[in-house]
């Protein structure tokens, strides 16, 4: 479980808050959707989870435990507990697919024998077993964010943190790589944070939501709830956004 | 006339000999010390992981100071440092501090300007794994800016040969020296032409060999 308690952040440079008293409650083993529109505040929601930032007041805790409060060590074991997907996948171009997904292996010091094993099992669940000696450069987007997800999956975290993962990819591969994301939640028990500003993607992957309105939690609810009755104008203008 | 009559083939060998010697004793530890203070440089920039206005700020001024100093007054203000850390002034060996001095702000800077190519989501990814600041430096910055940290070394090898040149005013030698003193102040045309050609051979390889170096590390 992740909770957040009444979280402010102020970026030193600019004067609004990007995010404003937040507080959300996000169950384990779902998939919490974050929506809204850019500027609202969702990547640096996203980044308190893991810790890439820092509440300026406020409590984020996973599993109760306070995550801004965590020394340098323990905050690296949490993070192994947690993986990340990004829009622009942050693969690194100098190393192969395998080596990609088997680098947070590498960092956390797990024998060779055993990593080989876990990278082979991981691009085979995402289906990219022949093209493990490939460089990333060498991939189409959707390939390239399936690797994203086998090296978010290789520490075997509870919980998966998707920013704008599918917002570079076309209709079709968004789709394929939802799917990839709902069968991990079901098969692993995984919980998944994602964000979007599209609402096709809360629809189709996600079971509850907030929207996210400068900095502030507008509405929150099981997706068939927001869908059947939206009640806050940004909702329902994502909504129309949809329909139209 | 014959056209090499002033040409000292062994003259010339010496200086091959002294320029390649103060070449790659001053790009090694130039690299050794460079590439470190880019890293810092880099690291302790705004919004990096390790920012520090005030270390960025002291390192940029000191890096600044040492460039733009031109490279014949370094020779000689260098001298008490130079004699302090290899017991001499003169030689090749006197040509080393200063040609490392000189050097390696320069390519601290490129090696800076490699790092900030790199992506930032591929930066956060790996912190996102759970990676120390050590291992972002050596398992991920340096191997993903190789191809930029070569081109950088290569760019900064060629600009110590010339510094080379320069390093006969305390008696280093080398084929810079030979050109100064026998072809340009002595008139000799034969040997101003054979060493600025060796001189031309010598860059093209180095750039040839750091291209080649370069592309073997590209995966784009």
């Amino acid at each position: 479980m992740i909770r957040l308690r009444d979280v402010s952040k102020t970026y030193p440079a600019s004067d609004a808050a990007a995010l404003d008293g937040v507080s959300l409650e996000i169950p384990a083993r779902g998939v919490f959707g974050v929506i809204g529109q850019s500027g609202a505040g969702k990547s640096t929601l996203i980044r308190l989870i893991n810790a890439l930032e820092r509440p300026t007041s406020g409590r984020v805790e996973v599993d109760g435990i306070d995550v801004a409060g965590l020394s340098a060590a323990d905050l690296r074991a949490l993070r192994r507990r947690i993986g990340m997907i990004f829009q622009n996948f942050g693969l690194l171009s100098s190393r192969t697919v395998a080596a990609n997904v088997a680098f947070p292996l590498v960092l956390a010091g797990v024998a060779k024998a055993t990593r080989e094993c876990k990278v082979a099992a991981l691009l085979d669940r995402v289906g990219l077993s022949d093209h493990a000696a490939k460089y990333p450069a060498q991939l189409s987007g959707g390939q390239k964010q399936r690797v994203g997800i086998a090296r978010a999956l290789a520490t075997d975290p509870d919980i998966l943190l998707c920013d704008e993962a599918t917002s570079a990819l076309d209709p079709e591969t968004t789709r394929s790589v939802l799917t990839l994301l709902r069968d991990l939640n079901r098969d692993l028990g995984l919980t998944i944070v994602l964000i979007t500003h599209e609402m096709d993607v809360v629809r189709y992957v996600c079971d509850r939501v907030a929207v996210l309105e400068r900095g502030r939690v507008v509405e929150t609810g099981t997706v068939t709830d927001i869908f059947a009755n939206a009640a806050h104008p940004a909702t329902r203008r994502m909504l129309a956004a949809l329909a139209a | 006339m014959t056209f090499f009559e002033n040409v000292d083939w062994s003259d010339i060998g010496q200086a091959c000999l002294d320029t390649l010697i103060m070449l790659g004793g001053s790009l090694v530890l130039t690299i050794l010390l460079g590439l470190p203070l880019g890293v810092l440089l880099y690291l302790t920039g705004k919004g990096r992981l390790i920012e520090n206005r005030l270390a960025n700020g002291a390192l940029g001024i000191a890096v600044n100071i040492l460039r733009s100093v031109p490279f014949i007054i370094l020779l000689i203000v260098m001298i008490p440092l130079t004699v302090l850390l290899v017991g001499t002034s003169l030689g090749v060996a006197g040509a080393i501090p200063p040609l490392v001095v000189g050097a390696a702000p320069f390519y601290a800077r490129l090696v800076e300007g490699s790092l900030k190519e790199i992506d930032r989501t591929t930066i956060e990814a790996v912190q996102a794994m759970g990676a120390t600041t050590r291992q972002i430096v050596t398992r991920a910055l340096i191997p993903e800016a190789m191809p930029g940290l070569i081109s950088g070394a290569t760019v900064t090898a060629v600009a110590l040969v010339s510094f080379t040149a320069m390093a006969g005013v305390v008696g280093a030698g080398g084929l810079g020296d030979l050109a100064i003193r026998f072809g340009y102040q002595r008139f000799q045309t034969d040997v101003m032409v054979v060493t600025v050609v060796l001189l031309v051979v010598l860059v093209q390889i180095i750039q040839y060999a750091g291209d080649a170096l370069a592309r073997h590390f590209t995966r784009r």
